[in-house]
């Protein structure tokens, strides 16, 4: 039990200590990794934690792994297994390893965990979060041409707190058939989430933010992250900033998704909108999503499930976790990369000749892969 | 008694009780039956709150059309209203009116955020709880003449509105940390599968779709689940299906034709319902009903009172009309119902006239008059 207490603070220091040293030369923000900028040349090769994952994640990793090879990307992949291990305090833990390549490294990718529904352990994918203090899931949601859904010209990012509300795991029974389960809001934490988003909105040249709540219902726990966000809304006056319900914005979200642009959120309403949003452009086999962190640490990750249906068979379809490492390059500042990345991709879709099963194709995992790799060959 | 006993076992040996009474159970339909048969020459009083917005202008609109049916209905008419607290009837008497009549009609009220009293429960919240209106339904379906994304859609939201995240146990443990209370209870849980399951019954639907989170609230939407499971080993003909929330918004974007029933805790069911109106037309659109084991209240199945939209007969009546075509049916009233509801389908599929949410240029008024025409009003 000491041993995971004094584990977490040494964590805590280092990363508030990381803040404050880079604070000094770096101007703009402690959230966005400025390592790049500061050492000069982009192109120094970078070191990227990889969480493989379970089920189809090593295939899609592999994918993505070639496509970043045949791009030229200067990133060494420090590949890790997060299977959970019992640690001295006789629960069951992310190996000490994993924890320290993302603390050293700073940038994950990571494939799809499995989470086992029901009791048994804490859940890894709220391990790590909690672990590496990944405070904003960012999940931009854009109309794939090639791939039409009923939703046309969709273009909008979610924000998510993930380290709290509905989330925070505190739950107990009080008497047989009576559960308690806490959520959590915090003045830090929700100010936190929306200094990023705004941050977010500024830097990605967006130009309004809706703060989804449900203060109507919750009026102390959305009431705070409601106050909390017209609180930074009032540093950022050239940002339009608007305030809706979360049943309000289910329903015109299906209606009309096109009059969101930035949307910041609690936990759970984020982890419900950033579905349904991915839903809109077509599923999420084709959403990237980026966990930001506070010391400059992200984790880019796939967070479709682990398919084991199609496990090992080459089927898979790798376009999220390749768009969440485009979302990491960009991250990174590596923008010429990424957008070449990303133009091969929604081109191989757009073109339609190679597409996997979910996508309508017949062609297998590694020919799209290579389709891609083709098509950034011949770009450059 | 019985169920002070049952409060006390622990889930199993409740579950073995259970399939010892199964048949005795099962008798029990948990939706309340129709109020007594009154003789002709007399009325049904039914209360009605118009709400806030545009609630009293489309409750008018309620008024004409049984106008012109001839319904039997005397409308006890109460205004509630949160942000207009002074010409507000006292819950007392809300809740005394709709308990005589036991069936009403309500519009949306406006639940404003931060409340100013610092009163943590809304005049809706406290209205539900007093009555207990436990279940929630909302009827999605595509009405043809529409212009929409998803055609064939016809599925039925059940949601839990008691309990859940909307049991109002706030509190701010130290300066900038507030800790809210989710309350699930088996009692409640069971009750609302029930009441899913004998509705899919009365309804002859097949298939429910339990949704919930419990991946992450192991605890309470896990109680949940366990509850609906429970229940539908009692119903061997309806299929019981699971489904996380998140994933479930997101096949209702996609695929919403493979929904036959939902029942969900409150906040899910809240979200799911106001989606699914989303898909078949807006607020405008789709009715709603709230029942308790004796009381049934008809009211807009989205809960949007369109403030902006109050006085510039503009307001799609729509759903408060379709409420009140449940509403008669509800009171065994169904050739009237049924002729509104013809009504209703015929302008709309005419595609001449329709509100601007539905695609048209119509006024609220204009709307109502070719409804009324079509009733030979």
């Amino acid at each position: 039990m000491s041993f995971a207490v004094f584990r977490r603070l040494a964590i805590t220091c280092r990363s508030t200590s990381s803040i404050y040293n880079r604070r000094s030369f770096a101007t703009s923000s402690p959230f966005f990794d400025e390592t790049s900028s500061t050492t000069g040349s982009a192109d120094s090769p970078r070191t990227v934690t990889l969480i493989p994952g379970d089920g189809i994640g090593p295939e899609i990793s592999n994918s993505v792994q070639k496509i970043f090879d045949a791009a030229d990307v200067p990133i060494n992949w420090e590949s890790v297994d997060v299977t959970p291990v019992k640690s001295p305090d006789g629960k069951f833990r992310i190996p000490l390893r994993a924890i320290d390549s993302v603390t050293k490294n700073r940038i994950g990718l990571k494939g799809p965990l499995a989470t086992p529904v029901g009791k048994g352990h804490q859940s890894l994918n709220l391990a790590l979060r909690k672990q590496f203090n990944l405070f904003a899931n960012v999940r931009p949601c854009k109309t794939i041409e090639g791939y039409p859904t009923p939703y046309t010209n969709v273009d909008l990012v979610t924000i998510r707190e993930n380290t709290e509300g509905e989330y925070s795991g505190i739950e107990h029974t009080i008497v047989p058939g009576v559960v308690q389960s806490i959520k959590l809001i915090t003045e830090h934490a929700s100010l936190r989430v929306c200094e990023y988003a705004f941050l977010y909105a500024k830097q990605h040249k967006r130009e309004k933010v809706t703060v989804v709540h449900k203060a109507n219902i919750m009026r102390l726990s959305d009431g705070l992250f409601l106050k909390c966000a017209r609180e930074v809304a009032e540093k950022y006056p050239e940002i339009k900033f608007e305030e809706m319900y979360l049943d309000t914005v289910c329903l015109k979200m299906v209606q009309d998704p096109t009059q969101f642009d930035c949307l910041v959120m609690p936990n759970l309403y984020g982890d419900i909108l950033s579905d349904l949003c991915a839903g809109l452009i077509g599923g999420l086999g084709l959403t990237p999503s980026g966990n930001i962190g506070e010391n400059g640490a992200a984790i880019f990750e796939a967070v479709h499930g682990t398919a084991p249906d199609i496990a090992g068979q080459d089927k898979a379809n790798p376009t999220a976790l390749l768009l969440s490492a485009v979302m990491m390059l960009k991250h990174l500042q590596m923008y010429d990369k990424a957008e070449r990345i990303e133009k091969a991709c929604f081109d191989t879709i757009k073109d339609g000749k190679v597409l996997t099963g979910d996508l309508g194709g017949k062609s297998k995992c590694s020919e799209y892969t290579s389709e891609i790799c083709k098509r950034i060959k011949d770009s450059s | 008694m019985t169920s002070v006993l049952l409060r006390r076992f622990p889930s199993n040996i409740i579950s073995t009780i259970f399939r010892k009474n199964v048949d005795q159970l099962r008798n029990l339909s948990s939706i309340p039956t129709t109020v007594d048969k009154i003789p002709e020459s007399h009325k049904y009083h039914v209360t009605v709150v118009p709400g806030d917005g545009v609630g009293p202008e489309l409750m008018l609109c309620v008024r004409e059309v049984f106008n012109a049916v001839g319904a039997p209905v005397e409308f006890d008419e109460l205004l509630a209203s949160e942000v207009m607290p002074g010409r507000s009837a006292s819950l007392t008497d809300i809740v005394t009116s709709f308990r005589r009549n036991r069936v009403g009609m309500k519009g949306i009220l406006t639940t404003p955020a931060l409340s100013e009293g610092g009163d943590l429960m809304s005049l809706n919240m406290k209205i539900r709880r007093a009555l207990d209106l436990y279940a929630n339904v909302v009827r999605i379906k595509t009405v043809p003449g529409l212009k929409l994304r998803h055609q064939n859609v016809d599925f039925i939201v059940i949601r839990e509105q008691t309990e859940g995240e909307y049991s109002a146990l706030e509190h701010e443990s130290v300066h900038g940390v507030v800790e809210s209370l989710k309350i699930t209870t088996y009692e409640n849980s069971r009750r609302i599968a029930k009441f899913a399951f004998d509705y899919a019954t009365k309804f002859n639907r097949k298939k429910i779709t339990a949704v919930h989170k419990a991946n992450i609230m192991k605890l309470g939407d896990g109680l949940f689940l366990e509850s609906c499971r429970e229940v539908a080993s009692l119903y061997p003909n309806i299929k019981l299906e699971t489904m996380i929330v998140d994933n479930t918004c997101m096949q209702l974007v996609s695929k919403p034709q493979q929904f036959d029933v939902l029942v969900a805790p409150n906040l899910y069911g809240n979200i799911v319902s106001n989606l699914a109106a989303g898909l078949v037309g807006g607020a405008g659109m789709v009715p709603g009903e709230s029942y308790s084991t004796d009381v049934a209240i008809f009211e807009p199945g989205a809960r949007h009172p369109f403030l902006t939209g109050a006085g510039r007969n503009i307001a799609n009546p729509t759903a408060m009309l379709l409420c009140g075509v449940n509403l008669l049916q509800y009171l065994n009233l169904d050739t009237m119902a049924q002729r509104i509801e013809n009504a209703i389908s015929t302008v709309i599929k005419q595609q001449r006239i329709k509100t601007r949410d539905i695609g048209g240029y119509a006024t609220q008024q204009d709307f109502l008059r070719s409804i009324l025409k079509q009733l030979g009003y």
